[in-house]
């Protein structure tokens, strides 16, 4: 049998409050406050304490999915079809619509690092300032 | 020798005996502090003595997932109290238990505002005498009317994130009746006053040992083992019965129910 737990940071929102994950033979079967942790200092909100739930949830998306029409059915695709559909539309909305058709939303689940990357890509790229967060969904 | 080396010395002879699959203590990790179960064979440089977890909790789990492990587990007083009343209601086997009995120090008793710092048997540590939580005496000298405003304005910073029931030991019931709507209005922040915190503290009479879990985990800073060490006094008052003292002791819900129906 094999018992350890690995220290993380809680994905649920910006607060960043460090999780450990219980690993029981290599499956994750529970979170802990982290103890002495800087930000939580041993503590969680009821979304912490659940956080291992969503790992292996029968529901929870693995792979993209793209609609091909208004209406129609997803349906799974690779990471490169995804990808290039995105690119290729958001370029063609930039050209047909200008930059400002376009906005950005970023996330709290993110890392400060990502989401600069994100208004690097819609300011630098695209050309807009039309960026938001989460927060205000 | 100094504590750490002395339970070095301790689990160490326990894995190499064979007796055990492993044993359960904390282990250093970066600045942190984790429940860990060593293997035989493991480098013990990383074993830590604190802060401690609600670890009979991990125990229930992992003797749970398979029935045929045996394990050790580096015990302080009130974890082996949570276990043996977990065993008294077939949560743990403490035959598949060996414990290394630790004694805590000043300091920790200290923390915990403990009255009870050591199990039956220390095989690490010196024992330190138990102290009077002095929020408890405080309290005592409360009116009826003051102690009900006392909790009103504690109980209204909950935010209802279950902290205290997840991390205790002895909730291991698998479905709770707090998550009922018929008990806990859903939809509201405070959980309406009193029926989350006095139905919680109803169901862990003579199951809570005082381990301070509770409310080391409730980001609300409810002083919650001020109501459980009362409610601990009054059930050793009315019905002799002190949890986690012995395994024998059969708990008093069971023995007043016998009672009442001869």
């Amino acid at each position: 049998m094999q018992y350890e737990n690995v220290l993380t940071t809680c994905v649920y929102c910006g607060c960043g409050c460090g999780i450990y994950l219980e690993v029981l033979d290599g499956k994750v079967v529970g979170a802990l406050p982290a103890k002495g942790h800087p930000i939580n200092e041993g503590r969680l909100c009821i979304k912490g304490w659940n956080v291992h739930d969503f790992v292996y949830h029968p529901e929870r998306l693995t792979t993209p999915l793209i609609r091909d029409e208004k209406g129609g059915e997803l349906r799974e695709a690779t990471w490169d079809e995804a990808l290039n559909l995105v690119a290729s539309r958001l370029s063609q909305i930039q050209s047909t619509d200008g930059p400002d058709a376009i906005g950005f939303l970023a996330s709290a689940k993110c890392t400060n690092e990502e989401n600069y990357l994100l208004q690097k890509l819609a300011r630098g790229v695209i050309g807009t300032n039309n960026v938001d967060h989460c927060a205000r969904l | 020798m100094d504590r750490l080396a002395s339970l070095q010395e301790a689990v160490k002879k326990l894995l190499d005996s064979g007796e055990v699959d492993g044993v359960l203590a904390l282990r250093a990790d970066g600045p942190a502090t984790t429940p860990h179960l060593f293997q035989p064979g493991d480098s013990l440089e990383d074993l830590r003595l604190w802060p401690k977890y609600a670890i009979p909790r991990t125990m229930d789990m992992l003797l749970e997932a398979d029935p045929e492990v045996k394990l050790g587990m580096v015990t302080r007083g009130c974890e082996e109290r949570g276990l043996i009343e977990m065993a008294k209601r077939n949560q743990v086997d403490m035959d598949r238990i060996a414990m290394i009995g630790l004694a805590c120090t000043t300091e920790e008793r200290d923390a915990c505002r403990c009255a009870w710092p050591y199990p039956t048997h220390i095989d690490v540590g010196e024992k330190v005498e138990g102290t009077a939580d002095a929020l408890v005496a405080e309290h005592e000298n409360l009116s009826a009317e003051e102690r009900a405003a006392f909790w009103k304005k504690q109980f209204s910073r909950c935010i209802k994130c279950y902290a205290c029931r997840t991390v205790c030991p002895q909730c291991f019931c698998e479905v709770c009746v707090l998550e009922k709507d018929l008990w806990v209005e859903t939809g509201t922040l405070a959980p309406p006053f009193p029926s989350y915190h006095l139905i919680r503290a109803y169901h862990t009479v003579s199951k809570c040992v005082g381990c301070m879990e509770c409310e080391r985990a409730c980001p609300a800073d409810i002083p919650l083992t001020v109501l459980y060490t009362l409610l601990r006094r009054d059930a050793e008052e009315m019905f002799h019965y002190v949890p986690g003292r012995s395994v024998d002791d059969p708990p008093p819900l069971v023995v007043e129910t016998m009672w009442q129906g001869d």
